[in-house]
């Protein structure tokens, strides 16, 4: 009796993964909301312990939630055989899906000041962005204009295109990932212009966020994404 | 054109103007913070105004209505620059006179008539209204609006309005962030049901729905 117990929960978890193989199902690989790797008020003055509280834990645990049910409902109509229930599950996908992968580099990208946050890219990165932008200071200030002149929500972003072997700045609307503007284009630097992202501390004053955002930007993380893709 | 028309008989004209909302800013306390009025009507509202006034001038747009260049900008999605600060002045001169104190709740006479012959009733009207409002991905507004001899719920992104789609706004909600982030910060569902339940003025519906009925059969 106790040793069919102790090895059920193993066993029927290996039977739902047979049975689930005989039928031709796959059980989805589902997301949860990554830890962010400092505190929410580690980035303070540059922006506040609120909002980045509020911003992990209800906006991006909100993609994450609506990721992982528009994926069931799409692995459900996969199944049937429902084209056009696939179809109609795209935008939930794209919106949901693109707003957790570009959060998920989004933490990735800030620091604390006391961890690197905000100290220049040197190595290679550094040298391309001289190259391509003139300085660091030419490309946040074309960063932060392009950020500032974003209508509605979106981001703005330094990416690496792998295949010209170039970096360049551009924009997405409401929560595309960088991969929707250029199949090759790979996200190095993105900064969240959605009003949540700044609101309760910078109001409708944008600029002002954008220009403190850079004082807590981890140009280490992007420097080995940029070494590891180039 | 029956748009050209709807337009030109809608409430708003503005004529670059940035006009007080018709209440002072805290009188929708506590529904909506009187900070809420103080930066969404006094900045991002003003903003729209003084740098629609900018972007005109010395342009063939100088001079031109609201409605015009609203209707001239819209280029069927393909945006030309004026149309962002255009649709948005006009949009919240609208909004704000979407709302009143004390407002909310349920109609009545025509308007909830209506209301139950094209949603089958006030409360099927209510969920449309709340899922526009909350499904509108990113910025953008819901609306009830009239086309067709029909009212019907729309929501659209960004500065977009039924103007350009060829039918006519009664009623509005402001569905940017930067609407109700104060108040209620990612709660947005909480909002639209304080809008619906609080805000909503019912006489500015009516008003705007003979009008649309008199531009409709003035151009049949």
């Amino acid at each position: 009796m106790a040793i069919r117990s102790v090895a059920s929960r193993k066993t029927l978890a290996g039977l739902k993964e047979t049975s689930s193989r005989l039928l031709g199902l796959r059980s989805i690989q589902t997301f949860t909301l990554p830890d962010l790797p400092y505190d929410y008020s580690a980035l303070e003055p540059a922006i506040s312990g609120e909002i980045m509280q509020i911003h992990h834990q209800k906006h991006h645990q909100a993609y994450v939630t609506n990721y992982n049910n528009a994926l069931e409902q799409l692995d459900q109509a996969v199944n049937k055989g429902d084209a056009s229930g696939v179809v109609k599950l795209q935008s939930a996908i794209k919106f949901n899906g693109g707003g957790h992968v570009n959060h998920s580099i989004f933490w990735k990208n800030l620091a604390p000041v006391k961890e690197g946050g905000g100290e220049p890219p040197k190595g290679a990165l550094g040298y391309a962005i001289d190259t391509h932008f003139g300085s660091l200071e030419g490309l946040v200030k074309k960063m932060s204009a392009e950020g500032a002149a974003l209508q509605g929500s979106g981001w703005v972003w330094l990416g690496l295109d792998k295949e010209l072997k170039k970096l360049v700045v551009d924009t997405t609307a409401n929560q595309d990932p960088l991969v929707t503007k250029g199949g090759s284009l790979v996200p190095l630097v993105g900064i969240d212009v959605w009003e949540h992202a700044y609101y309760l501390q910078y109001k409708n004053v944008r600029p002002e966020y954008l220009k403190n955002v850079w004082k807590v930007v981890n140009w280490k993380y992007a420097s080995e994404v940029y070494k590891e893709c180039k | 054109s029956i748009i050209k028309e709807m337009a030109a008989s809608s409430a708003v004209t503005a004529d670059y103007v940035l006009k007080p909302p018709p209440y002072s800013l805290d009188a929708l306390e506590p529904f909506m913070s009187r900070q809420t009025l103080e930066f969404h009507w006094g900045k991002h509202h003003r903003a729209y105004v003084d740098n629609l006034k900018k972007q005109v001038l010395g342009s063939d747009l100088e001079g031109k209505t609201l409605d015009h260049i609203i209707l001239n900008t819209y280029n069927n999605g393909d945006l030309l620059p004026a149309f962002n600060n255009a649709a948005q002045a006009w949009n919240h001169e609208f909004f704000w006179e979407s709302m009143k104190p004390g407002g909310g709740g349920k109609p009545s006479g025509e308007l909830l008539a209506l209301l139950e012959r094209d949603f089958t009733s006030y409360e099927k009207f209510y969920d449309e209204f709340n899922a526009a409002a909350a499904t509108q991905f990113g910025a953008g507004w819901a609306w009830l609006a009239y086309a067709d001899n029909k009212l019907k719920v729309m929501k659209t992104p960004n500065a977009v309005n039924p103007l350009v789609l060829g039918s006519f706004p009664l009623l509005t909600i402001d569905v940017w962030e930067h609407a109700y982030y104060l108040d209620f910060q990612n709660r947005r569902p909480d909002y639209i049901k304080t809008f619906m339940n609080n805000l909503v003025s019912w006489e500015a519906v009516s008003s705007r729905l003979h009008a649309a009925k008199a531009a409709s059969s003035s151009s049949a």
